[in-house]
C-alpha cells in the first residue's frame, strides 16, 4: 500500500472502524458488535503447537480440517452473545471488566470492495476479585464495503500461547 | 499423613476438603495414584509413521510417546539421563533421534543411547551406555487406538485394570455402526489450565447429572444438532438412565439403555447428511451387537484421570495434575474414521462450540471448578466436608433390562434423575490407592 493520500484516508478508516469495534466490546454492546460482521462471515482462531523451525507447517491447527479455539460464523458467534445475555451464563456472571487495545494497524491490500488488514492485540480481563487473564496475538481481518460502510467478512486470530493459560475464552477478540 | 479414613467416608456419603487442598496429601497422591496406575497417553493415528512423536504426560510428569524405526510403540519419559534436560519441548514431529540441547546425548526412537559427545576420551572404556537410555514405562497398552501406560511393573495387565468397564469404554472407541474400534483423533489438541484440583473434573466427568444449573443458559441458547438445547436429548428422554460405577477398579460412566421395543428418536436434525448417517449406524450397530445396540454412553472416568465422552460431542479428556490448585487438560476428539468428510465437519464444529474453554457448554464448568476450589482453601472450610449423600443404597449389581445383563455397580436414576454413585465408587477406589502399600493391595 503506498503512502499517498488515498492509501493515508483508507489506513485511517480502518483504524477508526478497529477502535470502534474495541469499544462496543469493551462497552458490552454485543448486538451492535455482532453487527459489524457480514451474514457469511468466518471467524477462526486455531490452536499452536511447538515445532521445529524448519516445519512451520505444522504450527498452526487448519482451519476447516482440525480442532481449533474457534471456527465459526456468524450463528455461532450470536449464540455466544445470546447466551451472555442470559443473565445466567456463570462464567461471565458477574460480568468481567475487559479491555482491548488494537495497534500495529497495517493494511495488506486495498480495492474498492475489499480491505485486508492486520493488527496486534492486547486484551485484559479481570473478573471476581483477583483474577487476571492477559491475552496477546495478532489478527488478520478481511473487510468489505457494505452500503458505503465496513464490515468483517473473515477474521483469524493467532494468540501468542500453545497451551491456553486463561480457564475460558468467554469473550470475543 | 492425615488419617484418610476419616477423611473419605463414602459408605455414608462425605468427603474432605482437604484430599483437593492439602499439599501434602497431593504429593502423596503423586507417588500412589499417578506412578502406579494405566494412565491416558495418546492416540495411534496421532503417530502413524515410523520416528513420529508426540509429547504426552503421565501425572506431572512429560512424557514422549513414539513409533520407533521398526514401527513399534513406546512411551518415554522426556528427560535426558545426564542431566535431565528434556530431550524433545516439540508438541509433536518425525525424527530419527531425540538429542539433548545441554550436553548433546542423543537417543534413537527406541530409547537407547546412541551419541555421547566425546565418550572414548571423556569416559574412557568402561562407560556402558547401555543402561543409559531413555527411561521407560513398566507397561504400554494399544487398546483400539487408544495408547495407555504405567509405570509400575506389579500393575495389572491393562484389560484387567479395565475389567468390565471395557463394555463402557468401548462405547468410546468403537465405531458408532457397532464395529471393533475405527475412530481416528481430528487433528490438534486443545490444552489448558485450570485454577482447581484434578479431581473436580474427574468427579464431575464420572457421573454429575446434577449440574445442570450450570449449564442452563447454553439449552435456552441451543447448539445441538438438531438446532436445540445443548444436545440431542430425544434419544436420551426415552432411555432407563443408568449411573454405571466400578468402586472395586475407580470407573464409572453415566450410560443411557434404549428400550427394547421402541423406534429410534430423530436426532441430529439440522443436518439431513449427518442424521442419515447416524441412522444408518443405528442400523448396523443393532445388526451387529445384538441387544447390546440400546447401550449407549456419557461422560465417565476411567480412574484416574481419564475421562472419556462416549456421546457427541465424542472426546476423551485428561486431567493432569499440575500442583493441588491447578490442572492442565487435554484433550482429543474422536470421530468415526471412514464416516464421509460432512459427517466429520458437522461433529467437528459441533464439538468446538460444546467444548473446552471456548465451548459454550464448559466454559461454565470452568467457572464453578475454579471458585469451588477457591472456597475450599481457609481453614474453616476445610473442617466442613462435601455431601455425596444422594442416591446412597440405591445401586445393584445385579442390573438387569428385558433379559440384558450389564455388568457394574448400576443406579438406575430414570426417575430421580441424578445419584452420586459414581462419585462414591471414585473416592472408594482413590482411598485404597492412598492407602494401598503395593499393587497386591489392590488386586
Amino acid at each position: 500500500m503506498s503512502l499517498d493520500l488515498a492509501g493515508l484516508l483508507v489506513l485511517h478508516e480502518v483504524q477508526n472502524f478497529l477502535y470502534r469495534e474495541a469499544e462496543l466490546l469493551d462497552e458490552r454492546r454485543y448486538e451492535a458488535w455482532l453487527e459489524l460482521f457480514t451474514d457469511d462471515a468466518q471467524y477462526f482462531m486455531p490452536m499452536r503447537r511447538n515445532v521445529p523451525h524448519d516445519e512451520p507447517e505444522r504450527e498452526f491447527t487448519r482451519a476447516g480440517a482440525d480442532v481449533a479455539w474457534f471456527d465459526e460464523g456468524k450463528d455461532t458467534l450470536t449464540r455466544r452473545v445470546r447466551q451472555l445475555r442470559t443473565g445466567i451464563h456463570w462464567a461471565e456472571e458477574p460480568v468481567s471488566r475487559i479491555c482491548h487495545m488494537v495497534s500495529n494497524v497495517q493494511i495488506l491490500h486495498a480495492s474498492d470492495t475489499e480491505i485486508g488488514v492486520k493488527s496486534r492485540f492486547l486484551i485484559y480481563r479481570n473478573r471476581v476479585e483477583t483474577e487476571t487473564d492477559l491475552l496477546v496475538g495478532k489478527r488478520e481481518d478481511l473487510l468489505r464495503r457494505v452500503n458505503g460502510g465496513l464490515k468483517i467478512a473473515r477474521r483469524t486470530i493467532v494468540l501468542d500461547q500453545s497451551v491456553l493459560l486463561a480457564k475460558n475464552l468467554t469473550f470475543f477478540f | 499423613m492425615a488419617d484418610l479414613d476419616g477423611l473419605v467416608d463414602p459408605e455414608r456419603g462425605w468427603v474432605s476438603r482437604e484430599i483437593f487442598v492439602n499439599e501434602e496429601i497431593y504429593r502423596r497422591e503423586q507417588e500412589q495414584v499417578f506412578a502406579r496406575a494405566w494412565l491416558f497417553i495418546g492416540h495411534a493415528s496421532q503417530v502413524p509413521k515410523p520416528g513420529d512423536f508426540i509429547v504426552s504426560s503421565m501425572g506431572e510428569e512429560s512424557v514422549i510417546l513414539c513409533r520407533d524405526r521398526q514401527g513399534r510403540l513406546h512411551v518415554f519419559l522426556n528427560s535426558c539421563r545426564h542431566r535431565g534436560m528434556k530431550v524433545c519441548r516439540y508438541d509433536e514431529g518425525n525424527t530419527v533421534e531425540f538429542m539433548c540441547p545441554y550436553h548433546g546425548w542423543s537417543y534413537a526412537t527406541d530409547g537407547a543411547l546412541v551419541g555421547v559427545p566425546f565418550a572414548k576420551d571423556a569416559y574412557g572404556p568402561s562407560f556402558d551406555r547401555r543402561d543409559l537410555g531413555l527411561v521407560e514405562v513398566a507397561q504400554l497398552e494399544n487398546y483400539k487406538g487408544a495408547i495407555w501406560a504405567t509405570w509400575d511393573a506389579s500393575a495389572p495387565r491393562f484389560l484387567d485394570y479395565v475389567g468390565g468397564y471395557k463394555l463402557y469404554l468401548d462405547l468410546l472407541l468403537d465405531g458408532w455402526d457397532g464395529r471393533d474400534g475405527g475412530t481416528e483423533v481430528i487433528g490438534g489438541i486443545h490444552k489448558w489450565l485450570i485454577p482447581c484440583n484434578w479431581k473436580f473434573p474427574a468427579e464431575n466427568f464420572s457421573g454429575d447429572r446434577y449440574h445442570g444449573v450450570s449449564h442452563r443458559s447454553v439449552d435456552m441458547v441451543g447448539i445441538g444438532p438438531s438446532g436445540q438445547g445443548r444436545r440431542d436429548m430425544g434419544e436420551r428422554n426415552q432411555a432407563r438412565w443408568l449411573d454405571v460405577s466400578f468402586p472395586e477398579l475407580g470407573h464409572s460412566m453415566i450410560a443411557f439403555l434404549r428400550p427394547h421395543d421402541a423406534p429410534l428418536a430423530p436426532s441430529y436434525q439440522s443436518s439431513p447428511e449427518v442424521a442419515d448417517y447416524f441412522r444408518r449406524c443405528e442400523e448396523e450397530r443393532q445388526q451387529r451387537r445384538g441387544e447390546h445396540w440400546r447401550l449407549f454412553g456419557g461422560p465417565g472416568t476411567m480412574f484416574p484421570n481419564a475421562s472419556p465422552l462416549a456421546r457427541q460431542p465424542r472426546t476423551l479428556a485428561v486431567w493432569h495434575p499440575r500442583g493441588p490448585h491447578q490442572t492442565e487438560v487435554w484433550r482429543i476428539y474422536l470421530v468415526d474414521a471412514d464416516a464421509p468428510p460432512e459427517v466429520k465437519d458437522f461433529l467437528r464444529h459441533y464439538y468446538i462450540r460444546y467444548s473446552g474453554p471456548s465451548g459454550l457448554t464448559e466454559q461454565d464448568d470452568m467457572e464453578n471448578w475454579n471458585y469451588a476450589h477457591k472456597a475450599s482453601r481457609g481453614v474453616i472450610a476445610r473442617q466442613y466436608p462435601y455431601n455425596y449423600a444422594m442416591g446412597l443404597g440405591r445401586a445393584t449389581r445385579e442390573f438387569e433390562d428385558h433379559g440384558l445383563r450389564l455388568p457394574g455397580t448400576i443406579a438406575d436414576v430414570t426417575s430421580a434423575t441424578a445419584s452420586e454413585s459414581n462419585q462414591r465408587g471414585f473416592y472408594t477406589r482413590w482411598r485404597q490407592f492412598m492407602q494401598a502399600a503395593s499393587w497386591k493391595d489392590l488386586v
